[in-house]
């Protein structure tokens, strides 16, 4: 039982300690990374003054059904956009993964993200992946669990911060921490900050690549959206092996000259790019399902030939159809579907959003019963008008019909509609009118309302039908 | 168990438990993960300690029929402090009596019982209260017979959505036969009137609503209405006494006839004469004491708002 479980742990579940390496592909997970930490750890901290709501500039409010996105507010009726936007990042991720391959695993997964934060923290305590390798090795003394209980401290206050900035969006963030730590807040907020704190800390700290390799379906089916004019982290394996394959710089094979006169490539073995990989292969093997692209390998290569005063680009981002000699073709029916796929997306979103209507409303008619008839004989329709502000000023609307001559709009003792900023109202509204003698027995007519006070001057126009005996 | 030499498996090289059979039969030794092996653990003691706290096993010897657990939840249930053994049914019931929306709903409750219907009548947002509120308490009490909008049923339920009331549409009216409910009664004629009156009488109430009539009929039939006790109730024009529950007889509205269902003036007389000469016996319970004030007031609010008046 133990042999078993020994040889697995030398294959499958071993640390990896990752090498630390500087580089521009280095530099742009950086500047990514910093980016996308400001904006979720400050953004519930940003004021933001509004007539109506919370004075935060992004707060989903789950209570009212209403989502504070700086200028924006997403009302429930507007849920859609979240569909269009998950569109919009299902065709992007699409689009990306066409033409360079696996960048958002590489740069904007958050997996990446947290897992290259808590790497720093590690190497920023226990040193480089020689020393982290040697500390693994040693005896447990005082040093190491110094060493290894204060990363794994830092690492839980990392997780523990994660999963409390979550929970900080869904309420008024200045007063929702006060009454987090002084045991205030409902189960919900406990259980959200600590699950995910944990999951953070599991993930991050203990599964890392194990994620990408054996629990995130995107690894496997990014196959189906690269092909070979994708511009994935390759392996040069012509210039690299030469005819006779890579050498070290040993004696007589220092210079690029000697080494082409003995067939051998420009791949000195030094083997940094294997170091430096965060999921542990060896890039030069081609492409892997491990790899998430993160283009660390190209910057240790990259490092390495700029020491040797060589051209860059042994490992680079290369299509397959490069590596062969060929042309890459950057617009193929792939990229161009994905492309319009991912405008079409944007341009509705970006409509929808700035021709969000301020006042809307509908008009249902109550059909139990469909119609009453009164004591003179007039036959009397009730409807329940639903009307919703959406502008942050007071509106208010006088009501009329359309297209139902000699009809009588009885709203009892209610004048008009009288809605404060953001407010909704649902109204009942009775329209009387003498029983219907022609052959047809319901006549769709219009409610219009007539603002007589707010921003919108236009009147609004509620379809509905009237039905008779 | 005794000690077994280990036996590598020649074509695998895996290990295998070291038991073998008929010279050569051997078995692999996979061994379950660890992490498995402790996960299914943990569950083992999760689930013990859920038959502790929490009712788990039927049995049906049990005074309750199943282990009860010793996990307790305790709500309130009519003014009175209630403490049961855990279970879904009542984190429910707590949990609709103490949320922040159900303090936000009794709080709105109070403040409409207390307002006048006039000013409920003026406030959107009383109004939008009362017609959500009200609704369900119609539902609950009133639609089994008044149907979900009101509209009753001709014959047996009057409409309430309408615009003509037998015991009158006042506020007042309105709780007073909610509160005490009605007894709604018109002598049977059949052993009073002749047939021939009957049907004559049917065609003057007929006329009355402005529905066309044998105009003989009519003259004959109004002198029956207004001498053989007709009038006495629904007075002589016949427009109806909200004190006696007695029903307007000029308007259009037919609540125990089915007029609007006929189509020939045979029919509509034989409608009207089966209620002349067969009467009316209805009633409608009271709810004094079967509603809180509160409901009472919010429903009548709603019968209100409801109807056409």
């Amino acid at each position: 039982m133990s042999g078993c479980q020994k040889k697995s742990a030398n294959t499958t579940t071993a640390v990896i300690h990752p090498r630390s390496v500087k580089g521009r592909f280095r530099n742009m997970k950086t500047m990514i990374m910093v980016l996308a930490y400001a904006a979720f750890f400050i953004f519930p901290w940003i004021p933001f003054a509004r007539n109506v709501g919370p004075d935060q500039a992004v707060s989903f409010d789950l209570v009212t059904r209403k989502f504070y996105i700086f200028h924006v507010v997403i009302h429930a009726q507007d849920i859609f956009w979240l569909a269009a936007l998950l569109f919009l990042a299902a065709v992007v991720l699409f689009f990306a993964t066409a033409l360079a391959g696996r960048v958002f695993c590489g740069y904007f997964c958050f997996q990446t993200l947290w897992t290259d934060a808590f790497r720093w923290i590690e190497q920023k305590i226990q040193g480089d992946r020689v020393a982290r390798i040697r500390l693994d090795r040693d005896k447990w003394n005082a040093n190491k669990i110094f060493r290894k209980g204060s990363t794994h401290a830092l690492w839980l206050l990392l997780a523990f911060w994660t999963g409390l900035s979550f929970v900080l969006y869904w309420g008024y963030a200045p007063e929702l921490i006060q009454r987090f730590f002084t045991l205030d807040l409902p189960s919900a907020a406990y259980i959200t900050t600590f699950v995910l704190m944990a999951t953070t800390y599991l993930a991050a700290g203990i599964m890392r690549e194990n994620v990408c390799m054996h629990i995130c379906p995107y690894a496997r089916f990014q196959s189906v959206m690269i092909d070979h004019n994708s511009k994935i982290v390759s392996y040069d394996p012509k210039r690299g092996e030469g005819t006779a394959g890579r050498a070290l710089p040993k004696k007589g094979l220092k210079t690029q000259e000697e080494r082409s006169a003995k067939g051998v490539g420009d791949c000195v073995d030094c083997g940094f790019c294997v170091q430096v990989c965060p999921t542990g292969i060896d890039i030069r093997d081609g492409l892997q399902l491990q790899c998430i692209q993160c283009g660390l390998c190209i910057d240790a290569c990259d490092n390495i030939m700029d020491k040797r005063g060589w051209d860059r680009g042994l490992v680079r981002y290369a299509s397959e159809n490069e590596l062969d000699g060929k042309k890459t073709k950057f617009f193929t029916l792939r990229t161009l579907g994905y492309g319009l796929a991912t405008l079409g997306a944007i341009g509705f979103l970006l409509g929808s959003i700035s021709m969000k209507k301020p006042i809307e409303g509908t008009a249902r008619q109550i059909r139990s019963p469909l119609y009453i008839m009164l004591s003179d004989g007039q036959i009397q329709n009730r409807y329940e008008v639903k009307v919703q502000n959406k502008t942050q000023k007071l509106a208010v609307f006088d009501v009329t019909i359309d297209g139902l001559n000699n009809a009588t709009v009885d709203m009892g003792q209610i004048k008009n509609f009288t809605l404060k900023p953001d407010e909704s109202q649902k109204l009942l509204i009775k329209v009387l009118h003498e029983r219907l003698t022609g052959e047809y027995k319901d006549i769709p007519f219009r409610f219009v309302l007539t603002p007589t006070k707010g921003e919108v001057t236009e009147p609004v126009y509620l379809p509905s039908q009237f039905i008779s005996p | 168990m005794a000690e077994h030499e280990v036996i590598k498996d020649p074509i695998t090289g895996a290990e295998t438990t070291g038991h073998v059979w008929d010279d050569t039969l051997m078995e692999f030794n996979n061994p379950l993960p660890l992490w498995w092996v402790w996960a299914f653990y943990g569950t083992v003691i999760f689930s013990i300690v859920y038959w502790i706290l929490f009712p788990a096993w039927p049995i049906g010897f049990l005074e309750k029929g199943y282990t009860t657990g010793i996990k307790t939840i305790s709500y309130e249930k009519n003014g009175e402090e209630v403490t049961r053994h855990w279970n879904t049914r009542s984190l429910l019931w707590a949990d609709m009596h103490r949320g922040p929306e159900e303090a936000k709903r009794q709080e709105m409750l109070k403040v409409v019982a207390e307002t006048p219907f006039d000013d409920i009548a003026k406030d959107p947002q009383k109004a939008q209260f009362v017609q959500a509120y009200g609704k369900n308490t119609f539902a609950d009490n009133c639609a089994g017979c008044h149907q979900a909008g009101g509209q009753g049923v001709i014959g047996h339920y009057p409409n309430i959505a309408d615009d003509a009331w037998l015991w009158g549409s006042d506020v007042a009216q309105i709780e007073a036969t909610i509160r005490g409910g009605r007894n709604g009664m018109m002598p049977a004629h059949k052993d009073i009137l002749t047939p021939e009156e009957i049907g004559n009488v049917s065609n003057y109430v007929l006329s009355l609503s402005g529905e066309t009539a044998n105009a003989e009929a009519v003259t004959a039939g109004k002198l029956v209405f207004d001498t053989k006790g007709c009038a006495g109730c629904h007075t002589p024009a016949g427009t109806g006494m909200a004190a006696l529950g007695a029903a307007n007889l000029t308007d259009k509205i037919w609540t125990q006839a089915n007029v609007p269902g006929a189509d020939t003036l045979e029919d509509k007389v034989a409608a009207v004469s089966g209620v002349i000469s067969g009467g009316i016996q209805r009633q409608m319970p009271a709810f004094d004491g079967r509603l809180s004030e509160n409901e009472i007031k919010v429903l009548v609010s709603y019968v209100k708002l409801m109807s056409a008046q």
